[in-house]
C-alpha cells in the first residue's frame, strides 16, 4: 500500500424496501499523495456515494478504506468525526458556509472541533483568509460575499486543519465560468503545493485540471484515463 | 481550550436567539410565568412562616389561654335589673389547674375591668387588668422602664400600676409617666413601670393599622379584688347588667411545646367537670398557628401547582421551539458534522441554546416575580418575603427545565445522518 487513499473492493448497498440498491460494486482506487484526481460519471452512477465514503461521512457495506495508512472502514461515529476534523477538507458545490458566522469564524469551525485555542485558531484563520485573498473581508458574513468569494472561504476552511485529502463536490457548479476558473486555478495552486485533491464533477473542463480521471458507471469504475499532464 | 469552546458555544447560542428575538421572547413566556409563580410561592411561604413565628412570640407557643365568656342562656335571664350573671373562671379553677396538672408550672390569672382612667383632665377608656407578677415571663413581654408588679405589691394590695405604652402616651403626652399617678374611680395609682410595645408583626405597609398593639393598665390582682369587688355593673340598652366574674382570663404555661396538646385537653376536662354552663373558651395559640399554617400551605400548594403547570408549559414551549430550530438548521448541523463535530458537540450546542433560552425566561421571571411578590406584600394582608436563595433557586429551576426539555431536540439534532443533513433544502 503506497497511496494516501487506498480503497479496495468497496461495496455500498442501500436497502430500498425489499430490494437492494448497489450504489458501489467493488470499487478499488489507490490515490498517491499529491495527486489531483477527478471522478466523473452519469447521474446515479455512484459519485456522491464514493465521495461520502472517502470523506468518512459513511462506511462501506464491505471492502476496506485506508486513509494515510489507517483503516477507517470500521470506525465508530466519534472516531469518524475525529478523522473528518483532522484529515479531511470538504469543498461543496453550494459552499455550505454557516450563515450567522463571519468569514473568519467559518474558517475557524474545524479548528474549534479540534480543540484549538482561541488565539491560535484566530491567527490561523486570518492567515488562511489571506491565502485565498479575502483578508479584507474577514468580518463579513457569507450573505455579503459573492459566490466566488464564498467558495474561497470554503476552501480556506477546508485547508484549516491541514488535511491529508481535499474533497470537492462540483466546486464550480454554482459559479459562472470566469469565477469558476479562478477557483480551479486556486485548486491548481494547492496541488502544486502538494495537496491531494479529489473532485467530483460533470464538467470535462473541470476534470481536465486533474492529472487522473476516473469514470464511474453503475457503481463500477468504467474508465480511467490521464488528464492534464503535470 | 475548554473555556474557548464554552464561550464559542455560548456566543453562538446568544447569536441564534438574537436572530429570532420575538420568537425567543414569546417562547419563554411560559417560563417567565413559572419562575414568577415559584418566586411568589416561596415569598408567601416565607412570609407565612415569619408571621407564624411572630404570632407565636406574642401569644406564647407553650401557652394555653382560658377566657371567660358569658354563657348564651344567661343573655335572656339577666335582663332584669337585680339579676346577677355569675359566670367565668374562678380562683378554684386556677388552683385546680396549678395543683392537679403536672405539666403546668405557672398560670397567669387576669381580671379585666373596663374603666375610665385619668390624669387630671385627660381621660381614657381602657381595660384595668388585675394580674400577677409573672405575667411578663409567661406572655413574653418586656418592661421598657421601671418594673412590673411585684409580690410585695400583691401582698400589701398596693396602689401601683404598670401602663401599656399607648396608655402612657395618651395620659402623659408631655412628660415621663414614671412615678406619676393615674386616677381610677377616684383612687390614685402610682405608675411603677411601662411595658415595651410589641414589635409590629408585619413590615409597615400602606393602610395597615399601626396602633393594634396591646393596651391597658396592669394592677395587682389583689388590689383589683379589694378596690373593685367581684361584681361588675354595666349599662346596656337602658338596663343595668350585673356580672360577677372572678377571673377573666387564665394563661397556663407548660415547659415544652410537645406538652401543649395534652395539657390543653386536661385543662378542658377540669373546666368541664366544674362548669356546667359553657362560660369559658379555650385558645391554644399553637393550634391557631398550626391551623393558619395549614391554610397557608393550601395556598402554597395551589401556587405550586400553577408554578408546575407553567414550568411544564414553558418547558414544552422551549422544546417546541428547539425542535423547530433543529429542523431549520439541519443544513448547519450537516456542515458542522462534516467538519468534524462529534454528536456531543451538536448536543451541547443545542442544549446551551435551550438553557440560554430558559435562563433568559427565568431571569425575566425572577425580576417580575420579585416585583409581584413585593406588590402582594404591599397591597394585600399577606406578608411576603423574598429570601436571598429564592431567585437563585428559581433561576436554576428554569435552566434545569430548559436543559431537560432541550435534551430531546438536541438528541434529534445529533442523531441526524450528516449526509442527509447536508442535502437538506
Ligand atoms: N441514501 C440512499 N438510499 C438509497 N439509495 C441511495 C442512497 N444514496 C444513493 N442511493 C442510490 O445509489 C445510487 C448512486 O447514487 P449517487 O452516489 O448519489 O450517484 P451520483 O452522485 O453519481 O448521482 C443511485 O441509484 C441512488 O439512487
Ligand atoms: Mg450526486
Amino acid at each position: 500500500m503506497t497511496g494516501i487513499v487506498e480503497i479496495s473492493q468497496v461495496w455500498k448497498t442501500y436497502r430500498m424496501g425489499a430490494e437492494d440498491v448497489h450504489a458501489l460494486r467493488g470499487v478499488s482506487v489507490s490515490v498517491p499523495e499529491g495527486q489531483y484526481i477527478a471522478i466523473m460519471g452519469a447521474s446515479g452512477s455512484g459519485k456522491s456515494t464514493l465521495l461520502n465514503l472517502l470523506g468518512c461521512l459513511d462506511r462501506p457495506t464491505s471492502g476496506t478504506y485506508h486513509l494515510g495508512g489507517e483503516d477507517v472502514s470500521r470506525l465508530g461515529d466519534d472516531q469518524l468525526s475525529f478523522i473528518r476534523s483532522s484529515k479531511i477538507g470538504f469543498i461543496f458545490q453550494s459552499y455550505n458556509l454557516i450563515q450567522q458566522l463571519t468569514v473568519v469564524e467559518n474558517i475557524e469551525v474545524p479548528l474549534y472541533y479540534q480543540g484549538w485555542s482561541e488565539r491560535d485558531s484566530l491567527e490561523r484563520a486570518t492567515a488562511l483568509a489571506e491565502v485565498v485573498g479575502l483578508s479584507n473581508r474577514v468580518n463579513h458574513r457569507p450573505t455579503e460575499l459573492s459566490g466566488g468569494q464564498q467558495q474561497r472561504v470554503a476552501i480556506a476552511r477546508a485547508l484549516a486543519n491541514d488535511p491529508l485529502i481535499m474533497l470537492a463536490d462540483e466546486p464550480t457548479g454554482n459559479l459562472d465560468s470566469h469565477t469558476g476558473s479562478d477557483i480551479l486555478r486556486l485548486l491548481d495552486q494547492l496541488q502544486a503545493q502538494g495537496k491531494t485533491i479529489i473532485t467530483v464533477t460533470h464538467d470535462e473542463r473541470v476534470a481536465n485540471h486533474a492529472e487522473r480521471i476516473i469514470r464511474l458507471a453503475d457503481g463500477e469504475i468504467a474508465e480511467e484515463r490521464a488528464g492534464r499532464q503535470p | 481550550m475548554i473555556s474557548f469552546q464554552l464561550k464559542r458555544t455560548f456566543l453562538a447560542g446568544v447569536k441564534s436567539l438574537w436572530l429570532h428575538k420575538l420568537r425567543s421572547v414569546l417562547t419563554v413566556l411560559g417560563m417567565v410565568c413559572g419562575v414568577c409563580a415559584v418566586i411568589i410561592m416561596l415569598a408567601v411561604g416565607e412570609g407565612a412562616k415569619f408571621e407564624a413565628q411572630e404570632q407565636l412570640k406574642q401569644l406564647g407557643s407553650t401557652n394555653i389561654i382560658v377566657k371567660a365568656v358569658k354563657p348564651p342562656e344567661d343573655k335572656t335571664s339577666t335582663t332584669g335589673i337585680t339579676n346577677v350573671a355569675q359566670f367565668g373562671l374562678t380562683y378554684d379553677d386556677l388552683e385546680r389547674m396549678v395543683e392537679t396538672l403536672p405539666n403546668v408550672q405557672v398560670a397567669v390569672p387576669t381580671r379585666k375591668i373596663p374603666k375610665t382612667v385619668g390624669n387630671g383632665a385627660r381621660t381614657l377608656d381602657t381595660s384595668v387588668m388585675g394580674t400577677v407578677p409573672w405575667l411578663p415571663t409567661v406572655m413574653n413581654r418586656k418592661v421598657a422602664v421601671g418594673r412590673f408588679l411585684s409580690s410585695t405589691d400583691m401582698r400589701y394590695l398596693r396602689n401601683v400600676c404598670v401602663l401599656e405604652q399607648p396608655v402612657a402616651n395618651t395620659l402623659f403626652p408631655f412628660k415621663d409617666a414614671m412615678g406619676q399617678a393615674v386616677r381610677i374611680d377616684g383612687n390614685y395609682y402610682r405608675v411603677v413601670g411601662i411595658m415595651e410595645p410589641v414589635a409590629p408583626p408585619k413590615m409597615p405597609k400602606a393602610g395597615a393599622d399601626k396602633s393594634d398593639g396591646p393596651t391597658g393598665i396592669y394592677l395587682p390582682l389583689t388590689t383589683v379584688r379589694a378596690r373593685f369587688g367581684e361584681t361588675l355593673v354595666t349599662m346596656s340598652s337602658g338596663s343595668f347588667q350585673r356580672e360577677q366574674v372572678e377571673i377573666h382570663e387564665i394563661v397556663v404555661s407548660v415547659p415544652a411545646m410537645e406538652q401543649v396538646e395534652k395539657t390543653a385537653a386536661a385543662v378542658q376536662q377540669i373546666m368541664e367537670r366544674f362548669h356546667n354552663k359553657k362560660d369559658f373558651v379555650m385558645v391554644v395559640p399553637l393550634e391557631l398557628i398550626r391551623a393558619a399554617e395549614k391554610a397557608k400551605r393550601r395556598d402554597q400548594i395551589l401556587l405550586g401547582c400553577i408554578a408546575a403547570i407553567s414550568l411544564l408549559v414553558g418547558g414544552i414551549g422551549i422544546m417546541n421551539i428547539m425542535l423547530a430550530s433543529v429542523t431549520e438548521r439541519t443544513r448547519e448541523i450537516g456542515i458542522r458534522r462534516a467538519l468534524g463535530a462529534k454528536k456531543r458537540h451538536i448536543i451541547s450546542q443545542f442544549l446551551t441554546e435551550a438553557a440560554l433560552l430558559s435562563g433568559f425566561g427565568g431571569a425575566i421571571g425572577v425580576v417580575v416575580g420579585i416585583i409581584v411578590a413585593w406588590l402582594i406584600g404591599y397591597f394585600m394582608t399577606t406578608t411576603t418575603i423574598v429570601v436571598f436563595w429564592s431567585p437563585a433557586l428559581s433561576f436554576s429551576i428554569s435552566v434545569t427545565i430548559g436543559l431537560a426539555f432541550g435534551i430531546y431536540p438536541a438528541y434529534r439534532a445529533a442523531e441526524m445522518d450528516p449526509i442527509e443533513a447536508l442535502r437538506h433544502e
